[in-house]
């Protein structure tokens, strides 16, 4: 284990070849300790969502390499890249992408079960959960019953629910009014990050700038600075 | 409050994943997923029941009329049938020299060989109308091929003019005769003498009347040969194919009771074109099956492909998602394939209430050949999908 949550290095993504490559991402190295809840903002296409899913193990760079708690996620193969992501990853989508014929307690037991959890264990561990996001009172309710914020919540209950060191966070503003979002994510600053653990978040929404340790910020698939965020400050 | 500790990380700690573990756990998952969307479930039951309906409905009505096309050969029981090698089912027979009878019986390995008649007559009923019926005529002697008695003396079938009648669902066309009932054939008396059931009736909906071999003939008007078949008992299963060759080199042809029953099969499947409109209708439930479900399933898995998508981005296997997308397939093939059978069933329980004769019966080979055909339609179904969810990379749920 190494000091470092996350530690990217050289990261390149293009797409096409000879004349017509593009870049997503060129030459991108970053780290990030555990504990430190890390931005990554710039406009659309810069490369920001690029970035966070090469960092998860979901899109395989082109250059480069991520070590995540000393491991070298690239070199692993496809099956053992799933497990990383299942024991290693939560993720926390724009869209939520919660499944509409389940319960919401359910949804949020998916990564134990897929963890090989007995059901009626990853339903109770879900349903603990559900306490922590204070939805104990919705489990039973399908995701279409709750208001954006719950199901913000509810999809941020399924990202924590199997206890992974490396959150991630797609605009999770996004779909939400400014009020929800911002408690959304002092929710998360507060009840969520820990000592041991790292969140990453892609947002365009300054207005949760504040809570964020470090903000990455990138252009053209470049970082262009750094910045330490107001919650550091 | 902090949810969530530190957790065994991918490769550093942690107990291995067994694939069979997370597989029910997520096959459960899959199930809910399918029966809690309960309109396109319902539409898929729908399709694969109506397809399994309909391909059991016809392969059976098929199965009915084979059954009651073989029935004389079934009710006989003789375990060999010699006969004309032009006949090609029980009703068209050609009447045999007498010298066959005799050959066939001093072939080794018979044990015992009778004259069988089988043939049509017309019976004048009280009303002044005439009904159509089949006599059997049996062996003077042995009474061979006689059908179980329900009411009445098999002896008596030797006194004047005696007939028994067979008591199945033509019998009302005989206007209900009992023992003791007369009645006019071929403008000769007859007299019922005994009611018989038979284990099937024959295909042309007409009364069956047993009688004597020798009144048989005497009744009938027939050509100068007037043997129909000649049943033999061979002296051991293993003399058969000496039989049958014996037979063979006399010009005829010796077949096994099954031998025959296929023979009647293929002649009506084959020579009739009965067998190729149950195959068009059989193809074409399977099409209607395969569209409804296909198309269903198909839908089914393109709104849930963002699902499947966080799913692998959560860490799901590929093989993961095929087992759920199989399971959903296989649970709604065999939901339907029940519905289907159980749905046929009812109605021709129903159709045999109101027309007992309705020919139609449910054989294990209908029973397989439909679950071979579900089992078609459900892989195909599953396939298109199982594509579709294999090629959505997680990546794409990101930019959604």
């Amino acid at each position: 284990m190494t000091d470092d949550a996350i530690r990217a290095q050289g990261l390149s993504k293009w797409f096409g070849d000879g004349t017509a490559r593009k870049y997503a991402v060129r030459d991108v190295s970053l780290s990030t300790p555990f504990g430190e809840m890390l931005y990554i903002v710039g406009p659309s296409g810069s490369g920001k969502t690029t970035l966070l899913s090469m960092i998860s193990g979901i899109l395989r760079p082109d250059e480069g390499n991520v070590v995540v708690e000393g491991i070298d996620v690239w070199n692993l193969d496809d099956d053992h890249i799933a497990d990383f992501r299942l024991r290693t990853v939560g993720f926390v989508f724009q869209d939520f992408h919660l499944f509409p014929r389940l319960s919401t307690v359910e949804n949020v037991a998916v990564p134990l079960i897929l963890k090989r959890r007995p059901w009626d264990d990853a339903i109770g561990e879900a349903r603990r959960v559900l306490d922590v996001v204070g939805l104990a009172d919705h489990a039973e309710l399908p995701p279409g019953k709750l208001s954006g914020g719950e199901q913000q919540r509810v999809a941020i209950a399924r990202a924590i629910v199997s206890a992974p060191d490396l959150l991630i966070f797609d605009e999770p503003t996004a779909s939400l009014d400014g009020d929800t979002g911002r408690k959304i994510v002092e929710f998360v600053r507060r009840d969520v990050l820990t000592e041991h653990r790292s969140v990453l978040i892609v947002t365009h929404d300054s207005r949760i700038f504040e809570f964020a340790d470090r903000i990455v910020k990138m252009e053209d698939g470049r970082i262009v600075s750094i910045e330490k965020g107001a919650h550091r400050a | 409050m902090c949810a969530g500790g530190r957790p065994p990380t991918a490769v550093s700690g942690g107990p291995p994943l067994e694939l069979g573990d997370r597989v029910r756990g997520i096959l459960k998952i899959a199930y809910k997923l399918l029966v809690n969307d309960r309109g396109k479930f319902t539409a898929l039951l729908v399709g694969i029941t109506f397809a399994v309906f309909l391909m059991i409905q016809v392969t059976s009505m098929f199965a009915g009329m084979m059954m009651k096309a073989s029935a004389t050969v079934s009710n006989t029981g003789a375990r060999i049938w010699v006969m004309d090698r032009a006949v090609n089912n029980v009703a068209s027979s050609i009447p045999l020299p007498d010298y066959v009878l005799d050959a066939v019986r001093s072939v080794p390995g018979v044990r015992y060989a009778v004259p069988f008649f089988s043939g049509g007559a017309l019976v004048r009923l009280p009303d002044g109308t005439y009904q159509a019926v089949t006599v059997i005529g049996l062996d003077d002697s042995s009474l061979y091929g006689r059908p179980m008695l329900t009411q009445g003396r098999i002896e008596d079938i030797y006194g004047e003019n005696g007939f028994i009648v067979v008591a199945d669902e033509e019998l009302p066309k005989l206007g209900n005769p009992k023992v003791g009932t007369e009645f006019e054939l071929n403008d000769h008396r007859g007299v019922i003498v005994g009611m018989a059931k038979v284990s099937a009736s024959g295909l042309f909906g007409i009364p069956t009347l047993y009688t004597t071999l020798s009144r048989a003939i005497q009744y009938i008007p027939s050509m100068r040969y007037t043997m129909s078949y000649v049943l033999v008992e061979p002296a051991s299963a293993a003399t058969i194919p000496r039989i049958k060759g014996a037979v063979e080199r006399l010009g005829y042809l010796a077949l096994t009771e099954h031998e025959f029953i296929d023979r009647i099969t293929t002649f009506y499947k084959y020579r009739t074109g009965m067998g190729m409109n149950i195959l068009i209708m059989t193809v074409i439930s399977f099409i209607v099956g395969l569209s409804i479900s296909g198309q269903t399933f198909y839908t089914f898995t393109l709104e849930n492909l963002d699902r499947f998508g966080a799913l692998k981005a959560m860490g799901a296997k590929r093989l993961e998602l095929v087992s759920m997308i199989l399971f959903q397939a296989g649970v709604t093939a065999v939901a339907g394939y029940g519905l289907g059978i159980g749905l046929c069933a009812l109605l021709i329980a129903l159709a045999k209430l109101r027309m007992p004769d309705y020919a139609s019966v449910i054989t294990f080979q209908n029973l397989g050949i439909a679950f071979g055909m579900v089992l078609v339609i459900a892989g195909i179904s599953s396939y298109i999908a199982v594509r579709k969810v294999l090629k959505i990379e997680p990546f794409e749920i990101f930019r959604s």
